[in-house]
This record gives structure tokens, sequence and C-alpha cells, in this order.
């Protein structure tokens, strides 16, 4: 692996700025890496799509702007991953899922339209499970991504891909979706940097939606500048999606090159109670959380307690709103007009078409969770389920409020544990969803949240992340503490944690 | 197969309770929740886009013309608006929904609480408005194959999705009750007077025929007297005013059978056949039908200041019953005439003929005695007979310039009817136009006087009701091209007695 990949994207920047490397020497270096790591049995199996020849072009013209001096923005000429559920041209859109087998999109994604016009030559498309519903991306209906840390081990979800294409250095950056901590937990397993920001501060158009009250675009990388400049490229208010918002937020590369400076005097940091007490915490999870708190706290910030008591039902909450949503977004892949059509023998109406082809493309826990939102949804329950689960959403978007008026930020550990053993939880839905504990509550109330690598937990020596959280709309507070803490680390590590990650040099066959 | 009840027989043992849906399709440039153009008739499937094809990914936005629309049907029906309402998926599948929901409102309407004063035969019903909400047409299919050009049999279907995403504002009424026999009356007077104000506001083009305007037609009987309602049928796109009529009291007689015979009305969707004037089971439906209704998660509330409603509320036309009172006096019709004209639907189309410069009592005379007679025998309404506004305006003014007559003019509705072109080129193909030149109606005359000298004695010796006979000849021999104050003239001239 030459050195190149282990830069960061605000490194490669300056190096091509520079002139030291050129857009389409960088592009295919990520190629080789990818064709080095992650294919094969034991590949990491980050992308399920490579688009080497639109990715070589995409520098090619980045490299002929450079020289003539035109270029679309900071990031022009750094190449990108992007998560398989949103839409590209001329790359196939699975949503890791065998409904949408082949489907090749005739749009882009708002966000991808935004990188194309700063000039990211895209790699291809990344893993996750399938319409984003798990936890650790072996619900792709394309195979299971291995994390980079163990190569037995899941690289957290939904996204995967994403989060481990970064980690073992087949791209500097990525895009990723986070409906209950899709982008956060998968950057904890894998000492990633991910951010969901503030509910829409990117577009959601062009995203295939799971829970469209919940789902947002996110980056994910391994530093948290990077996360801020692929924020500041991709977000900002777009007239497709009546969600997104309009007013601009705090510019959050200022905030993260504030933060670098390991300086929080007069920061207020709340520490989660219901997040950071009680069973189900990983001993490693919670001694490396415990020490990036004391780091905060010699940065100069204040540390207070908070509760937020609601918290309690938020899985449960989660668990039906998602679903409701679901089941209704879901049900436009009835084999009509694209994707997977399956036809029973004889002379079938279009309603058995339909029946036949869902039964055949859909996996296990996306039916579960159709199941499951269509009966909530029912007649007679509405009011008892996505009703009273909307009840509970507005109590945790008040223990947020209350919780804000007594900090700045909000911190907790991403996950309660490190990446668990492939198939370990397969069998068990209910110990899979309690994996986003400490991340659903942020998507219910549409605040902006981040993990940070805080470290290898002892026992197993695996990854472990740091979750900072802010109200709505101020995303640059975490950005400031994110970027503080990781520079805290970093000096206490002697480099990034990423350092220590197994090379995986020749995994692929 | 049930007995149908006379109408009149079952009336006498049932009272009707009636309920009106009728979809309006909005006259927006673009669809509801995309960019995406409206024409009618183009192409299939060439005004889509991954917005309103349902592609996975694409978002809707809110058409804020539309909404605008909206609030002025609600403002004319004399609705509250909502000063905060969403919208909500209204979930199933269908092929020709390309989300398989379809974005509407559920409990959170645009416009609610409203009604409209509906005149039949001198007597006004109030039809109360439940609510006026917004939501998107599905696309068109088309069955190939099979007898019946339904899905079941059909060898294939094909899928337009051009109306996809087409807005429309769904206007419910409350259960219009104690309209006894004349409920078939009221039931189209109250499309007719809801199609005149959606012209008035100029928000759709109104055109029945084409379905932008469709009616579904509920009914339900109760034993007179009682106060519960029975079960009801919902008879689904009733295409014109007199199928309104048509359908609902096909079904009176066909509720009144099933009852008679102590049967049970199956809650059902029907179809109504323009052909038959009957209607057929459609699907079985029951209350419990559940459409999954959730707030689309993928939308801001819309929520109209009162400021923009009051804005709006000025731009509204006048009152349909002012403006009646008004037009009446204006144009000087006895109140039989207004009647006819009212029932005739032929306000608006006598409006915009006044409107043309033609004098009321002619434009009535044309759209009331003739016209309305070939729309009855064509079996359709007045407005979709074949002649505009301002044809018969073009008309009257050749009378009023003596190149046709009446009788003439006739012929001239005949050749617009058959679309022949313009009142001028139809007066040339057909060879209408009067004869003023005196040369030919003199030889006429000449040939009429020496072929009856009877009648030129009994002229001479007074008995003026003799030319009578004379003109008829003339008339005859001119094929009733003749200026007939002129050929009288000439008679007289003739006979030396002018
Ligand atoms: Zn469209």
């Amino acid at each position: 692996m030459t050195d190149l990949l282990k830069k960061s994207a605000a490194e490669l920047a300056e190096l091509l700025a520079e002139g030291s490397v050129t857009s389409v020497a960088l592009t295919q270096a990520c190629l080789d890496r990818i064709s080095e790591v992650d294919t094969g049995d034991n590949g990491v199996h980050a992308f399920l799509h490579v688009d080497a020849e639109g990715a070589i072009a995409a520098a090619a013209a980045s490299d002929a702007r450079r020289a003539k001096g035109e270029l679309l923005s900071p990031l022009d000429g750094v190449p990108i991953a992007v998560k398989d559920v949103l839409t590209t041209i001329g790359q196939p859109t699975t949503c890791g899922s065998k409904i949408l087998e082949g489907w090749v999109p005739p749009y882009d994604a708002t966000v991808v339209a935004r990188l194309k016009a700063a000039g990211l030559p895209i790699l291809g498309k990344t893993n996750m499970d399938e319409f984003a519903m798990g936890s650790s991306t072996e619900h792709s209906a394309y195979g299971p991504t291995r994390n980079p840390w163990a190569l037995d081990r899941i690289p957290g979800g939904s996204g995967g891909g994403s989060a481990a294409a970064v980690a073992a250095f087949e791209a500097p950056l990525a895009i990723g979706t986070d409906t209950g901590g899709s982008i956060r937990q998968p950057g904890a397993v894998t000492g990633t940097v991910g951010v969901k920001p503030t509910y829409g501060a990117i577009s959601r158009y062009g995203l295939v939606a799971m829970a469209n009250s919940l789902d947002q675009v996110g980056p994910v990388t391994r530093t948290v500048l990077d996360s801020a400049l692929l924020q500041e490229l991709i977000g900002g208010h777009d007239p497709l999606d009546s969600t997104s918002i309009s007013e601009p937020i705090p510019s959050v590369v200022d905030a993260a090159r504030l933060g670098a400076s390991g300086d929080l005097t007069g920061v207020k940091v709340g520490v989660i109670q219901e997040l950071t007490t009680g069973e189900g915490w990983q001993p490693g999870v919670m001694a490396r959380f415990d020490e990036s708190l004391e780091l905060l706290r010699d940065a100069g910030a204040e540390i207070v307690e908070v509760s937020c008591p609601s918290f309690e039902h938020a899985l449960a909450a989660y668990y039906l709103i998602m679903p409701c949503e679901a089941s209704s977004n879901l049900a436009k892949f009835d084999a009509m007009r694209y994707g997977l059509r399956v036809t029973p023998d004889g002379d079938p109406s279009a309603e058995e078409v339909m029946r036949a082809s869902r039964d055949a493309g859909f996996g296990d826990e996306v039916k579960r969770r159709i199941i499951l939102g269509t009966y909530a949804l029912s007649s007679g329950y509405y009011d008892a389920y996505y009703g009273q689960a909307q009840k509970v959403r507005t109590l945790i978007q008040r223990d947020f409020a209350a919780a804000f008026e007594q900090a700045d930020v909000l911190v907790s550990p991403t996950a309660p544990t490190t990446a668990w053993k492939l198939g370990e939880k397969l069998d068990d839905p209910l110990a899979m969803y309690k994996g986003d504990l400490a991340t659903i509550p942020s998507n219910l109330a549409g605040v902006p949240g981040i993990s940070v690598p805080a470290g290898l937990a002892d026992e197993d020596g695996l990854p472990v992340g740091f979750q900072v959280l802010a109200p709505a709309k101020a995303d640059d507070r975490v950005y400031r503490v994110g970027a503080a803490l990781e520079t805290l680390l970093e000096k206490k590590w002697g480099g990034p944690l990423l350092d220590k990650a197994p090379v995986l040099e020749g995994v692929a066959r | 197969m049930t007995t149908l009840v006379p109408f009149d027989k079952a009336l006498a043992a049932y009272d009707p309770a009636m309920g009106l849906e009728v979809h309006v399709e909005l006259n927006t440039n673009s669809k509801m929740f995309c960019g995406c153009p409206t024409e009618f008739g183009a192409e299939p499937n060439t005004q889509v886009c991954p917005t309103c094809l349902g592609l996975p990914g694409a978002l809707p936005v809110v058409n804020h013309k539309a909404v605008e629309s909206a609030i002025r049907i609600g403002l004319a029906l004399n609705c509250e608006i909502a000063e905060w309402c969403r919208f909500a998926r209204k979930n199933y599948f269908y092929p020709d929904m390309p989300k398989n929901f379809q974005t509407s409102q559920y409990d959170e309407p645009i416009a609610f609480e409203g009604y409209m004063d509906v005149e039949v035969e001198g007597e006004t019903f109030r039809v109360e408005i439940e609510r006026a909400h917004m939501e998107e047409d599905t696309g068109k299919s088309l069955h190939v194959g099979g007898a019946t050009g339904r899905i079941h049999g059909a060898d294939y279907s094909l899928v337009d999705y051009n109306r996809a995403g087409i807005p429309l504002i769904e206007i419910v009424t409350k259960p219009i009750i104690g309209a006894g026999e004349k409920a078939p009356l009221v039931a189209k007077a109250y499309v007719a007077q809801l199609r005149d104000l959606i012209v008035a506001l100029g928000v759709s083009d109104a055109r029945m025929d084409q379905g932008s305007i469709r009616a579904d037609v509920n009914l339900s009987l109760a034993p007179k007297g009682s106060d519960k309602l029975g079960t009801r049928s919902e008879t689904k796109n009733v295409n014109s005013l007199r199928s309104v009529e048509r359908a609902v009291r096909f079904e009176v007689s066909r509720h009144a059978g099933i009852l008679n015979e102590g049967g049970k009305v199956v809650q059902e969707t029907r179809h109504f056949h323009e052909d038959t004037g009957e209607t057929t089971s459609g699907r079985e439906k029951s209350d419990a039908e559940d459409y999954r209704y959730f707030p689309e998660p993928d939308l801001v509330p819309v929520a109209p200041s009162r400021e923009w409603v009051e804005e709006l509320r000025g731009t509204l036309p006048e009152n349909p019953t002012a403006k009646k009172t008004r037009l009446q006096v204006e144009y000087g019709f006895t109140d039989l005439e207004m009647r006819d004209v009212w029932a005739a639907g032929a306000l608006p189309l006598i409006e915009a003929t006044v409107g043309e410069g033609v004098a009321p009592q002619s434009a009535r005379k044309w759209w009331v005695a003739e016209l309305l007679r070939r729309a009855n025998d064509a079996g359709v309404e007045l407005a979709e007979v074949g002649v505009t506004p301002a044809q018969v305006a073009a008309v009257q003014k050749l009378v009023d310039a003596k190149t046709i007559n009446d009788k003439l003019a006739r012929q001239v509705f005949d050749g617009l009817i058959a679309d022949e072109g313009t009142p001028e080129e139809i007066i040339e193909k057909r060879g209408l136009a009067l004869v003023s030149d005196d040369g030919p109606l003199i030889a006429a005359i000449d040939d009429a006087l020496a072929a009856q000298p009877d009648l030129v004695e009994k002229i001479k010796g007074g008995n003026m009701g003799a030319i009578g006979a004379i003109m008829g000849a003339v008339m005859k021999a001119t094929r009733g091209q003749a200026d007939a104050g002129r050929a009288r003239e000439l008679i007289l001239e003739k006979l030396g007695l002018s």
C-alpha cells in the first residue's frame, strides 16, 4: 500500500495542489487498493460496484481543470465512495437488495450531483444492509462486508461498506446515510469518523428512503476535518427536497479547525446518564469513553451530568416509526416499472406478479419490517402504535431541549459494544437492534451527531467510538468538540488510530 | 338479478340519501409534486420524471399554484381554510399508482365545513360541503384484449403515467337528505353549479368529457321516516351531468328492488354505463378497507397565512346566486324564461354570447329554443353541443346584416355542429345566402303572379291575406333564400298597390 492512501482528504487536496500527485494517479491507487483487498472470499467486500472507468475519466477531467487553474472545489480530484442507497446515473443502485439488482437510475441524487459538480471522482457504490435495515451489513443480499480490523467481524451497519472502504484505505472519503446510527455505529466499530448532520442539512433527493423522517446523508471519513470539508460540499438547501433546511448553518470547516487546537475552554459537555450507566455497556467501551471525557476536561471543558429519561423508550418508538414509513416506501417495489420481476406459472394477475416478485426480491429483515409497519399502521392500531411512538418522539425532543439548556453538547459512547463476530447476532434481531441504543435518539430528534475513534477496547483490541451530539443546526459544535478530541487522542497515541489496524495486504484472491 | 322498482314507487317507500364526491383536475402548468407539464393528450409517458414515476429516491415538492387553487375553491364553497394541514399517504397497491400510495390529505383537509346553495325548479337546496382536499391523480391503465376492457381477462395492460401526479381537488359533500323525488335533479344541479363555479374560478378546464371533472355518486335508501342511513353504493366516474341524474335514478330503483325483496344492499363500488344508463358491480368495499393513512414525511405542512387567504378571497368571482339575480334583471328575462335558462345550464353560455355583442333575448332564443333541442337529441349537455358562444354571436350578426334569416341560421348551426367551418364558409358551401339581388326575386314573383291569376285578383280586390300564398310560391322558388320583406314590397309594387 502506498503512503498516499493513508493521507487524509485535506492532505490529498494539498498534494494535488502542489502537483506532487495527479488525481488520475490517486484514483488509480484507490482502484488498485480495492483490487487488492476488496474482492475474493476473504476480501473486505466494501464495494458492490466499482466504476474504474468513470472514476479515471473524472480524475483525468479534474487534472485537466487543474492544469487550467479552474478548480470546482477544494476537494476537486479527491476520489470518493458512495453508499449504494443513493441514485447514480450510469452506475447500478441496488440498496443491497435483489429486488433492485441491475437497476441503473436515470437520475443522480442531489448529493451525487453535488459531488460530480465539485469534481470528485466516484470510485463506486458501497455495500449496505438491504434498504439500510441492519447494524452489521450482513443483511446485504450480496454478502456481508468484513471489518478491516478483523475480517471475521462485522463492520457495523447499515453503512458497513462505506466505513470499511475508508478504514481499509480503499477510499479517502465516503458517503453514508444514517437513520438510526448507520453512519456513526459503523464509524465506531471500524475506527473511523462518521457524522449524521442535522435533519435537513443535506438533501435526501435521490436517497432511497428507509424512514423519511429519520434518514440523513452524511460524511464517512478518517478525520474530523475531512468530514467537515465533505459536509460543506454536499450540504445546503435543495429545492427538490422540501424538508431540507433553507437557512445556512455555521461553518463546520471553521469549527473543525478551531477544535483541532485542542482547546475547549468554556465548552459545557453533558454526559447522558441513560447512555452511560446500567447494563449492556462493554467495559472496554466505557473505559475508552471515560478516558476521552478526562481529556476533554483537561482541555478546559466543563463536564456535567444530564438526564434524558425518555431515551429509555427511544428504541421502541424507533422500531414503530421506522417500519411504518419503510412499509409504505417499499410498496413501490412491485415489479411493474423497474427491478426484479418474477412471473409465476400460468396466467398470473398483476397482484400475483407483485406478490411473487416481492417475495423473491426482499430479504427476511426487510419483510420483517414491512410486516411490522403494515400492522402498526392498520386501522384501529394507528393510535396505539404510530401515534404513541410520535408522542415518545416529542418527549425525546423535549429531553434534548432540556439537556441542551445545561450543556453545549451531549456525549456518550457511540455503540455499547465493539464489532461482534459475523453471524453472531443474525438470529437475534432484538440484540442487533440494541446496538443502536445510543444513536437512535438523535435521529428521532433530528439533531446532529458525530462518532470519533476513542481507542481500542482492552478485552478485544477493537475500535470504540465516542459520540458528540448538538442541538439542531449547531453541527459546528459536534465538529469542534470532535476535532478537539481527535487532536488530544492522536497526541496521546502518537498518530491516528488506524495506524494500528492490520495492513490487509493480499487478502483478496 | 333484482327487479328494478320504478323511481316513483321507490320514492313512495324510501328516502334517498346521497353523497357526492367530485374530483376536479386543476389546470396548473405543472403537476402537484413535480415540474412535469400537464397538457392533455400528449404521447403516453412523455410527461414524466423520477418523482411522478415514483422512482426510488425521488421526492415530492408541493405546487404552490395548486394550493392557491384549492384555497380559492374552498373559499368559493364557503369553507373554512385550514391554518395548518398536512398531506397523508393513502396506501394501496395498483399498477397505475407509481408509488403504491397516493399522496392525498386525510384528516387535515385544506378546506372544510362549507356549503353550496343549489336551485332546482325554483326551490333552493343547501348542499353542505364536508371537505375539499388536495391530492394527486393516478396513471391511466389500458387493458388490451379480453371482453370487458377491465384488467381481469385482459391479454396485457399498458400504463400511461402522464396523468400520474396531476393535481386534483376532491370535494366531498355531507349526506344530502330530504331531496326526495328531486334527488336526481339536485345531484345534477349540484355538479352543474360546481362546474360553473370551477369555470368562473378559472382553476380547471372543467371538461367532464375529458375527465377533468369526475363525479362519484354515493347513494343509500332508508325506509320513509327512518332516521338511519341505509347501506350505500358508490358509483364511480360518472362523466356527464346527465349521467349524474341517471345514475341516481338507477341506483334508487335498484336499491328499492333489493330492499323490497328483503335483501341487503352490498357496500361496493359500481360502474355507470352511459349506453344503458345502468350500473354494474365493481369491487366490494367495506368501511374497513384499510388505506393505512399516515402523514407524508417527505412534505412539510401547508400553512397558508390569513393574509394570503384574504387576498385570495378578493379574487373570487361573483356569488352564483347573486349573479343569477343580477343577470335576470339586466337581461330582462321573465321568471319563466329564467327558469328554463337555468335548467338548461344556459346562463353562462348566454352571458358569453351577450358578451360578444348579441342582444340577450336573441342569445336566449338560440341557446334555449334552438341549441337545447339539438343537445337533447344528441344526449349531450348544452355546453357540449358543438357550438360556442362566439359562433352564436357570429350567426346572429349575419342575421342582423340580413345575410341570412332565422331559418337559414338553423342550417348554419347544422353546419357548425358538423364542423364544416366558419358560419361564412358554411353559407358559401351550402349556398345559404339570402337573395338580396332583386333580379332573381322579380323573376320568381313574375312567375308566381302569372301562375295564379285568381290570387292576383283577390289581392287587387283588397284581400291582402292572399299575398301569403304568393309569398309561399316565391319562397319555394328561391329555396327560402328570399328576403321576405323585400319580396312583399316587390309584389305590391308589381300589382300597383304600393
Ligand atoms: Zn414528474
